[in-house]
């Protein structure tokens, strides 16, 4: 094995380079910081940010009157009551600038007139959402932000580097410890300051939109630092995910922008709309949120009304084909491709998971509780509270993202020198290039086991029951990791990268099942079938703590959360 | 479902030591090579690699590999009942199996950086 492991010394170091992590380098750097941006995948291509298809909430106001207070509103009652208010105020008042700023750098957010234009989406009060193309904004947003690191002095960046574990000197936190997928070397990163950017965990489920760098990584890298993390239970669903049939290259998640432009019909294995069962009639219209739409499917099908593959339709066959060519051209020939002629079949839709509200606990200027440390993105918890609105994630991603990087420099610019202490790197360093165990179970699917147990028994619908069964099984998969990594510490190992993943996804996907099977009621996205109704004296948030090899949560009232935030 | 699909993959690091592997995958219709490849990691060997991060939404663009002497997405060729020949690309450097060093040149973490 390599003897010492590479160093490397930075001012800022921005792990995951999505929208966040890049306006962090990006904003770092013109304060006059050294960056070191760096990701598990390539830059600006391994995490959600290029994956997001449709459209960013801000109240831009240009084509209509619109002010940040009413999106705050907006996203406030979408929250059910637990966002923490600060996070989300920030979310919406800083939006228009990043937004603003991001034309600046030709993202070419649509115009009508020569103004940017909005579209509406459900749960906000009036057309709020912008977007590149339907289907091309995350590609477009990222494409331009990379740009944009290239332009800004001071940034260096690098792919394929993994972070194992968060660097720790003196109770702050100095850096990080990488594994350089390429070769298996360890690498130790000393920095002033440490941004924590790697987005989401909906990899932790079977059905999911997520990229394979999409485990919770950043949760539990945070975590094992000390640092608490909040509203876990809070897992977004996705209602109307593809289903069947199977349909490659374009993401599950693909047939909002065709709700948003098209409405399309919602039906059960009747053909009959259903969604008014369940509180929201839609005729036509595209106005369900994402919470009660989740709802609605999975109750339908337990009903025994689903469809063939357990889900719902989706029908576009009243729309003319003409009017389906002039919102979605080449879409329709890559449907085509795949065997599907909307004018003539449904498809069939279920929910996926799609997006964490939950996170790492954070002021405004996105500082955790341990001195160095910063989040920023989807790794962020609290903004959205129990239920996202569509669009606010991009948005959340930017101006976090650049919250982070001001705060990181100015952290930096105030140190000397990197606190640097050479034995504090060694028990990762050990880790990632010790000798694999003798007995080594099949990681992949392992990973196969957890996502189907995190699906089967901690998806919208939840009980006791499921909840403690899933304990079980992360248990047991844990007991099953053992505590040396797999794999023989070579070039791309995969058993080795399967097995850090597991590592974080284990405690991610703890954190959730404990969090949930503590909130005896029903709020947002965490259903409960044995408690189904949303009751007053939960309005709490729950932090969750690593100690010794468990979790430990505590409950606040929500109200806490906004003066601690201040 | 009783198809088979016939993968033959190029497995190994330096490329004078690489050999082929060959493993039959149920088939179904509608799946892509990458699903293939997944499938013999969760079912056979989880140590082949393969670089990929988007999985079916065909946006991270780095999937790319040879299949049958052409360079293709993983996740958007079909899968098909036959025997099909998966390699990493020529023109790159290997790293190992199918995966090859695609990222930019600054993008690269050099094991020499200070
Ligand atoms: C398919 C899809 C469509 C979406 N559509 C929309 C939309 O239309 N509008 C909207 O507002 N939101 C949308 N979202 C949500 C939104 O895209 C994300 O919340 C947002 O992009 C998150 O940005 P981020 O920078 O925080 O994280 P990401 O963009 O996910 O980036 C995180 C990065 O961190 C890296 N990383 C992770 N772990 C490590 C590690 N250990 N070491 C090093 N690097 C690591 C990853 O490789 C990744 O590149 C969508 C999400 C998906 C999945
Ligand atoms: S896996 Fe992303 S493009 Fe193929």
């Amino acid at each position: 094995m390599s003897a010492e492991p590479v160093q490397v010394e930075t001012d800022v170091l921005v792990i995951g380079s999505g929208a966040a992590g890049m306006y962090a380098a990006i904003e770092a750097a013109r304060e006059g910081c050294r960056v070191f941006l760096i990701d598990r995948s390539l830059i600006g291509r391994g995490g959600a940010t290029v994956m997001a298809q449709m459209t960013v909430a801000v109240a831009l106001g240009a084509e209509a009157p619109d002010h940040w207070s009413h999106h705050y509103r907006d996203t406030l009652t979408a929250g059910r009551g637990l966002c923490n208010e600060p996070l989300s105020r920030l979310l919406c008042e800083e939006g228009p600038a990043c937004i603003r700023e991001m034309d600046s750098w030709g993202v070419g957010w649509a115009r009508k007139d020569g103004k940017i234009t909005s579209t509406f989406a459900p749960g906000h009060d009036r057309p709020r959402c912008v977007y590149v193309d339907f289907l091309n904004t995350g590609p477009a947003v990222s494409k331009t932000l990379r740009s944009a690191v290239h332009k800004v002095p001071g940034i260096s960046r690098a792919g394929d580097l993994c972070v194992v574990d968060l660097l720790k000197v003196d109770g702050e936190v100095a850096g990080a410890v990488a594994w350089h997928v390429g070769t298996g070397a360890p690498v130790v990163i000393s920095a002033k300051a440490t941004i924590v950017a790697t987005g989401g965990l909906t990899r932790l489920y079977r059905r999911n939109s997520a990229s394979a760098n999409m485990g919770g990584d950043g949760y539990a890298l945070c975590l094992r630092a000390g640092a608490p993390l909040i509203d876990m239970e809070f897992v977004q669903f996705f209602p109307i995910g593809h289903l069947a049939p199977r349909l490659i290259g374009m993401d599950p998640i693909m047939w909002d922008p065709f709700r948003y432009k098209l409405g399309g019909r919602l039906l059960n294995k009747d053909m009959a709309e259903f969604t008014d069962r369940y509180g929201v009639p839609e005729d036509g219209k595209y106005v369900i949120t994402r919470d009660v739409g989740t709802y609605a499917i999975l109750k339908e099908v337990e009903a025994g009304r689903g469809s063939p593959h357990g889900g719902a339709y989706l029908s576009f066959q009243h729309v003319p084909q003409t009017k389906l060519r002039e919102a979605f051209g080449p879409v329709i020939d890559r449907l085509a491709a795949n065997g599907i002629d909307l004018t003539k079949m449904p498809v069939e839709v279920a929910p996926i998971a799609h997006y964490h509200m939950g996170g790492v606990t954070a002021d405004v200027a996105m500082r955790t509780e341990i001195p160095g440390l910063l989040v920023a993105g989807e790794a962020v918890g609290g903004a959205n509270g129990a239920n996202r609105l569509s669009g606010n994630a991009i948005t959340e991603a930017l101006v976090f993202g650049r919250e982070a990087g001001r705060t990181a420099a100015a952290r930096a610019k105030a140190m000397k020198s990197t606190p640097a202490r050479p034995d504090a790197a060694r028990a990762t360093v050990d880790l990632i290039r010790s000798d694999p165990p003798k007995d080594m179970p099949n990681t992949a699917a392992m990973l196969t086991r957890l996502q189907a147990t995190m699906s089967d028994d901690v998806g919208p619908l939840r009980s006791q029951y499921k909840l403690k069964r899933a304990l079980d099984t992360i248990d047991e998969l844990g007991r099953a990791l053992g505590d040396r990594p797999f794999g023989d510490a070579g070039s791309f190992d995969m058993q080795r990268l399967d097995w850090f993943d597991l590592r974080n996804m284990l405690t991610a996907a703890r954190a959730v099942t404990q969090a949930a099977s503590l909130r005896t009621e029903s709020r947002g996205a965490h259903q409960r079938e044995d408690f189904p109704e949303m009751l007053p004296q939960w309005r709490v948030n729950q932090a969750i703590r690593l100690r010794g090899q468990g979790l430990d949560i505590a409950q606040m009232p929500a109200s806490a959360m906004e003066a601690a935030a201040q | 479902m009783s198809e088979t699909a016939t993968l033959k993959i190029w497995r190994g690091q330096p490329k004078a030591q690489g050999r082929w592997e060959t493993h039959a995958v149920p088939f179904e219709r509608g799946q892509s090579v990458l699903d293939g490849l997944r499938w013999i990691r969760v079912n056979k060997d989880p140590s082949l690699a393969i670089r990929f991060s988007c999985i079916n939404a065909n946006a991270c663009k780095e999937c790319m590999m040879e299949l049958d002497g052409k360079t293709v997405y993983a996740c958007t060729a079909r899968l098909e009942p036959r025997e099909m020949q998966v390699a990493p690309l020529p023109n790159k450097k290997l790293v190992r199996d199918l995966v090859t060093e695609i990222a930019p040149p600054a993008e690269r973490f050099a094991v020499k950086e200070k």
